[in-house]
């Protein structure tokens, strides 16, 4: 069979998918399940888009931190929510104490609670004799989070006589030192399997660390995180040189959210949900749906305006442009992106960028096709000169969105994150488009078309007989 | 033909008519950040039933009061979230009084506060950074995927300058903008800028790989010919890109679109043109100016022969 119509099936097993992908899914329905990969199927718009959760916290107990602090909160708070990807999670100092998050797409409070709940605040505390079980809840004599460390001559831990179960709650343990001394933190794959957390204290982390093994061998020293033992390892032999790991056996996500909790929560005051309801768009939507209108007008223009003046190339470029709209806008669900106004702008620069390939090369047809080549000659040399422009210029693109990219996640900047990863990935899928499935059409169109239909079809004249 | 490089100077002229009074107003006059940099007033009005007012009637009491970067957002069907620049104690009062007129229910002021900015003091500076760190790269790659023409490295450095031009152009239209119709650096006008950028490199690549075709073809043509023939060459494709992917869709958005998006789209609309205009009009003239070194002949008394 010709290679140009398994191409053409392939393009239209591709579209199949894409489609499937992409149609609506009804809201709360499950979404699609391939063995770890789960995805609920429906985009997620930002906050200045949609709307989502706004939360309104507020420290804890009653603690008034200083403005520094709170500074420090919210973008401990923003780190750590936009760690694992671009969620769009706003964090914003309010009034002299509270701390409004807002969450995209979220509607439901248990789902925000739960991100927020996580303080971060990393304990080791002096478990004596007492082996805890990780995952008890306990009670330490830490109650300030980010408070000066306790001297290290008060080791002994106040020891209920017979420790059980629900008794262990009431049990105030020693707190030896929390993780404000904690340097770095990285993630490695622990002997015994799973993946553990390595980290290297402070200088004066270092100093508590070895007073207090030194004088301890042989004790439990159980590691607490937001006053729930993780793990209780006991100490073994001083640590001198300030660095040490935690174990339990985490998997790779567990290690890696474990490890930005504590990366980037060092410094927390802890935090309470005061409230929560649900917020529209910072964009309005009234407004929104009518720049929507307008878009669309915008587009049907564009799509006009490239039929009536490129004629059947002009509609290709039409069905190619839809094909490539759809893969990307795939994407985004698959990934997932959470979809601001910027990312909409690194997706609507791809698409220019969609569309002059399309114009490059049929500007190319055309100037072939003037100096009197045959139709199938015109289509390859018209394509084969306009690549090299439109292999270059997004290749350009590319460099720049991933340099964005990766500053974006550097410095927490997430309207420069989300516009380079949409552009990056429009741009990837508009090379793809018009290498794949432009190019395809055009050829397909020599054996549909007769000679005689040249100058009407392709909006040129033809100067020789073919 | 068409001689549009011979005429070169001219079009520098222009762009530095267009480019230094903006420059100068944005000088002069306090850098026009908006709350998403500096924080500012939060308002939030409960209404005691059914319709609020839109977005629009909203905006355009903090417009009358001279505060052009008010962010409005619902809660429920009888909240009304409001943000701005700081209000003072006089502004905010007016604002709560006009915008009660606005509806014949019962308002309650839920809460007025002062919030923090949402985006870091840093954030600007930073993302500079990475462009200028952008820049290089494409300097670096530009070189390499034209390396089989004389001077490559030119190439690079050219489509850089106009970019920069490009910029500033936009830099320029806010000065307008701030004096004129008040307008704020916010997080969308980064997203815009950012936009340009990433446009702008794009086209002046498509422009010049005709040069790199062309040169390898016409071997013995003079530069400066060979460059306009060029131009000439890509000049339906530029118009008609330009009219595509900018004019259609952003004049649409500008003219129909909410008001929320106009400055965003008027923005675009301008540093787009202006990615177009200046791979045609700076970065190819500055090629030739190069090409023939004419800087040597700036500052003698001869007349320039164009």
């Amino acid at each position: 069979m010709d290679r140009r119509y398994v191409k053409l099936i392939v393009i239209v097993l591709l579209v199949a998918l894409v489609v499937w992908v992409d149609i609506p899914r009804a809201e709360g329905s499950s979404g699609i399940t391939i063995g770890n990969f789960q995805r609920t199927m429906n985009p997620v718009l930002g906050l200045d888009l949609r709307g989502g959760m706004q939360v309104l916290l507020a420290p804890k107990d009653g603690v008034i931190p200083d403005r520094q602090a709170l500074d420090d909160t919210a973008n401990i708070l923003e780190s750590r929510a936009n760690g694992l990807g671009v969620s769009e999670v706003k964090f914003q100092v309010a009034g002299d104490k509270y701390i409004l998050g807002e969450f995209p797409g979220l509607t439901n409070t248990e789902d925000v609670i739960a991100a927020v709940k996580q303080t971060g605040l990393l304990e080791f505390i002096d478990a004596g004799s007492t082996y805890l079980e990780p995952g008890t809840p306990v009670k330490t004599d830490n109650v300030t989070a980010a408070a000066a460390i306790v001297p290290t001559e008060s080791t002994t831990p106040v020891v209920d006589a017979t420790p059980t179960a629900t008794e262990t709650e009431t049990t105030v343990w020693h707190t030896v030192m929390t993780g404000v001394d904690i340097k770095t933190v990285n993630i490695s794959s622990a002997t015994s399997g799973g993946f553990a957390i390595d980290f290297e204290l402070t200088e004066n982390g270092t100093r508590i660390f070895k007073e207090h093994t030194s004088a301890n061998v042989g004790s439990y020293l159980a590691i607490v995180l937001d006053k729930t033992v993780i793990s209780c390892p006991s100490i073994n032999n001083a640590i001198t040189d300030g660095a040490g790991q935690i174990t339990g056996s985490f998997t790779s996500d567990e290690a890696n959210s474990l490890a930005i909790t504590l990366r980037y929560g060092r410094l927390s005051v802890p935090v309470e949900v005061v409230e929560s309801r649900i917020i529209g768009p910072t964009l309005g939507a009234d407004s929104l749906t009518k720049s929507l209108i307008a878009g669309l007008i915008g587009f049907v223009i564009v799509a006009l305006f490239m039929i009536l003046y490129y004629r059947l190339p002009g509609a290709i470029a039409v069905v190619a442009i839809a094909i490539y709209a759809g893969i990307t806008f795939a994407l985004f669900k698959l990934i997932p992106v959470t979809l601001t106004l910027s990312g909409i702008a690194g997706f609507l620069l791809s698409t220019g960028s969609a569309l002059d390939a399309n114009i490059l090369i049929f500007e190319r047809l055309k100037e072939e096709l003037r100096s009197g080549r045959t139709l199938r000659q015109a289509i390859d040399l018209g394509w084969k000169r306009a690549w090299p422009s439109i292999r270059d210029s997004n290749f350009a693109t590319i460099i720049t969105s991933v340099i964005l990219f990766i500053y974006g996640s550097q410095f927490g900047a997430s309207i420069v994150k989300g516009f380079a990863l949409t552009l990056a990935l429009g741009v990837i899928v508009s090379l793809f488009t018009s290498w794949f499935v432009t190019r395809t059409f055009l050829s397909l169109t020599t054996d549909a078309v007769k000679p005689d239909h040249y100058q009407k079809l392709f909006g040129a004249r033809r100067s020789e007989n073919a | 033909m068409l001689n549009i490089l011979g005429k070169r100077y001219w079009f520098f002229a222009l762009s530095l008519i267009i480019i230094l009074p903006g420059l100068i107003l944005l000088a002069l006059n306090p850098l026009p950040l908006s709350i998403d940099f500096k924080g500012g007033t939060l308002v939030e009005l409960t209404f005691s039933s059914g319709t609020l007012p839109t977005t629009e009637q909203v905006k355009a009491v903090y417009d009358n009061l001279g505060i052009t970067d008010s962010q409005i957002q619902t809660s429920g069907t009888d909240t009304l979230i409001m943000r701005s620049s700081e209000l003072s104690d006089a502004q905010r009062q007016t604002v709560i009084s006009e915008i009660s007129a606005l509806s014949d229910q019962e308002v309650t002021v839920l809460k007025s506060d002062t919030v923090g900015p949402s985006i870091g003091q840093g954030v600007a500076k930073r993302a500079l950074l990475a462009v200028a760190l952008a820049a290089l790269a494409v300097v670096v790659f530009i070189t390499f995927a034209f390396r089989g023409v004389q001077h490559a490295f030119r190439y690079g450095i050219c489509a850089i300058i106009a970019m920069v031009h490009d910029v500033l152009i936009v830099l320029a239209l806010t000065g307008y903008g701030s004096v004129l119709w008040g307008w704020q650096i916010d997080s969308l006008y980064l997203t815009a800028l950012l936009t340009v950028i990433g446009f702008s490199v794009q086209d002046k690549i498509v422009v010049f790989d005709r040069i790199r075709e062309n040169s390898g073809i016409f071997r013995k043509l003079d530069f400066e010919v060979l460059a306009n023939h060029s131009i000439i060459q890509t000049l339906q494709r530029s118009i008609n890109t330009q009219l595509m992917t900018v004019e259609f869709l952003l004049l649409s958005l500008a003219l129909f679109g909410g008001v929320t998006l106009r400055e965003f789209a008027v923005i675009l609309l301008v540093g787009l043109l202006s990615g177009t205009y200046s791979s045609i009009f700076i970065a190819a003239p500055i090629l030739v100016v190069w090409e023939k070194k004419e800087w040597r002949t700036w500052f003698k008394k001869t007349p320039q022969t164009a």
